[in-house]
């Protein structure tokens, strides 16, 4: 920087030091200014704003009446519909993100060979997770109806048991996660691929020198070198999927009865179907603290990963 | 990786089989897409028999009747206008922010902005609702516009960063020395240098923006209602139109997949970046 200061001297009556610091200013505080107030007006406000809401019983007709911790007490000790709702939350992520991290880096493998048509290939396959989500829950539904969808005949053809997919409470989870895995699986793979670029050649080279068989390599060298971008597609992922709402509020609304209604969901209905405002921001607040002790618990985890 | 040794014909074997299972993955995902257009291109009769049908006469007339029957073309122009609006708003806001990010490592930024980018929009939605209807922005395409900022915003940022990153920072420097102010250098040198990048990010945030539902859902009304709500709406008639549905389901689904022909390397770069990089 020293250098820096040098060459911008170039009035002989301007020193160089404030001269910098001028521009400096200009483009470390003025530069992320707007985007930062943005943020803070649309985003950073209205969450303080949620926390305020919170101890109020906030019905929309009503006047607000403050009832202090009262919304987390009713959540916390005596609403069931909540603590069933943070159960299939876990219950579709636990699903979800394992098959994706699987699937994902399987694919990724696959991809990673000398596939014929292998641009044409990785360009197909990212398009379930580019495409308007809305239209592909919709999409998915009919394929999943299940008189009369084309999945079920297509089971029953080859002799297997139709499902009532959706629309019965035991499998409305499952379904939506076979969606959910369906689309966002290419997310892992992309990532996993990238990662693949980046590895280094010698380790396999010596591998092969030293005879290493396939799977060896994979789980031996392949596997821990790919930790790092593993646990931050793993990271971003489950974050994004504790927050699902497309999906679930087009296929099911959060039924068959609550089935399928996740935290994210059950916050939606508390807030716009019952007019619950200030038990529903209650809720929207347990999940931030869900997504962001995630989001450190995970971090941590790729922090350690990182040091491998 | 390098694969395993052996003769010629054995290596092509292989390299084969591999890419028919290849083929074959990504046939499996891409079956529901295949079935959206079949659907689309069917009579309610064909959609509706038992078992389906696959060999039929195509016809264009669910397309016609979702662009003749409801205002189709309408909630096309708001999702439209959204769209481009945020994403020129976006733009507006997020590259500066980015460059300076880059220049400066301004690390605490970078993480109030990763921020942004996590927090669930249900946190912050009823907060909205309620500001929304009190200064009356409500199904007005401002208000739309602006709550699309919470996404155009973060992403413009967070994928810009790593492009400012790759301009060597020399060249800055070189063009103050010529007298060149910084302002004019981030529009006249840095974004001319990045337009790959700014045009990669503008796609993303665009689609986006043009996918999301929620917002739309909670402040749209009847004048500014975009395509996702629009196209959820075909669910909740008495019988449903698969086919009408599916043209719907095709037509916004249609921007995707031009963009990713059109500029796969550099959307591949936006999803993926901060997941492989930061």
């Amino acid at each position: 920087m020293a250098s820096h200061a040098e060459l911008t001297a170039r009035a002989p009556l301007v020193s160089g030091r404030p001269y910098k610091r001028k521009r400096d200013f200009q483009t470390r505080v003025l530069f992320p200014a707007p985007a930062l107030f943005a943020i803070f007006l649309l985003l950073l406000f209205p969450t303080v704003y949620n926390v305020y809401m919170s101890f109020f019983n906030w019905y929309i007709a009503n006047p607000p009446e403050f009832v202090g911790l009262g919304n987390y007490l009713q959540m916390f000790l005596r609403d069931e519909r909540f603590w069933g709702s943070i159960g299939r939350t876990a219950y579709l992520t636990g699903i979800t993100i394992p098959a994706e991290v699987i699937l994902g880096t399987a694919i990724a493998l696959l991809f990673g060979q000398r596939v014929m048509g292998g641009r044409v290939l990785r360009v197909l396959f990212i398009l379930p997770m580019v495409a308007t989500p809305v239209a592909m829950a919709l999409v998915w539904t009919m394929i999943l109806t299940p008189t009369g969808g084309i999945l079920n005949h297509l089971l029953e053809q080859i002799g297997l048991a139709p499902s009532l997919w959706m629309t019965h409470p035991r499998t409305a989870i499952p379904s939506i996660a076979l969606v959910d895995i369906w689309q966002w699986t290419p997310m892992i793979t992309l990532i996993v691929l990238a990662g693949l670029e980046s590895l280094p050649e010698e380790p396999f080279e010596a591998a092969l020198i030293d005879g290493a068989s396939p799977l060896q390599v994979f789980f031996k060298i392949t596997l821990p070198l790919l930790r790092p971008s593993l646990a931050v597609a793993m990271m971003f992922r489950t974050i994004d999927s504790l927050k699902t709402f497309d999906l679930i509020y087009v296929m099911t609304q959060g039924g068959p009865g609550t089935s399928s209604e996740t935290l994210n969901v059950y916050v939606y209905q508390k807030g716009f179907n019952y007019l619950h405002l200030g038990y529903s921001s209650a809720l929207a607040l347990v999940l931030l603290g869900l997504v962001f002790g995630t989001s450190l618990v995970l971090s941590h985890f790729r922090e350690r990963s990182w040091r491998y | 990786m390098p694969s395993a040794a052996g003769p010629r014909w054995r290596r092509y074997v292989s390299r084969l089989g591999l890419s028919v299972l290849a083929w074959l993955t990504v046939g499996v995902f891409m079956s529901a897409f295949l079935w959206m257009v079949l659907t689309a291109l069917k009579t309610q009769a064909d959609n509706t028999a038992v078992p389906p049908v696959w060999i039929f006469t195509p016809t264009l007339e669910n397309f016609r009747s979702v662009f003749a029957g409801k205002s189709f073309g309408r909630y096309l122009f708001n999702s439209l206008v959204v769209g481009m609006g945020s994403t020129i708003l976006g733009l507006a806001l997020g590259l500066p922010a980015a460059h300076s990010i880059a220049r400066h490592r301004q690390r605490g930024l970078a993480l109030a902005i990763l921020f942004a980018r996590m927090a669930p929009f249900m946190s912050y939605l009823v907060p909205w609702f309620i500001l929304f209807r009190h200064v009356g922005l409500i199904d007005t395409y401002m208000g739309l516009t602006a709550s699309h900022l919470v996404i155009s915003v973060p992403l413009v940022v967070w994928l810009m960063i790593g492009f400012f990153e790759d301009i060597p920072q020399e060249i800055e420097e070189a063009a103050g020395i010529d007298g060149c102010s910084r302002v004019r250098c981030f529009l006249q040198i840095c974004i001319p240098l990045s337009r790959n990048g700014v045009i990669a990010t503008a796609v993303l945030t665009f689609l986006f923006s043009w996918n999301n539902f929620l917002f739309a859902l909670i402040l749209a009304g009847p004048k500014t209602e975009t395509v996702p709500v629009a196209v959820y709406s075909f669910l909740s008639y008495e019988q449903i139109d698969w086919g009408g549905l599916a043209a719907a389901a095709t037509i916004i689904s249609f921007p995707a997949l031009v963009f990713i022909f059109l500029i796969h390397k550099q959307i591949v770069r936006g999803l993926t970046f901060g997941s492989v990089k930061g």
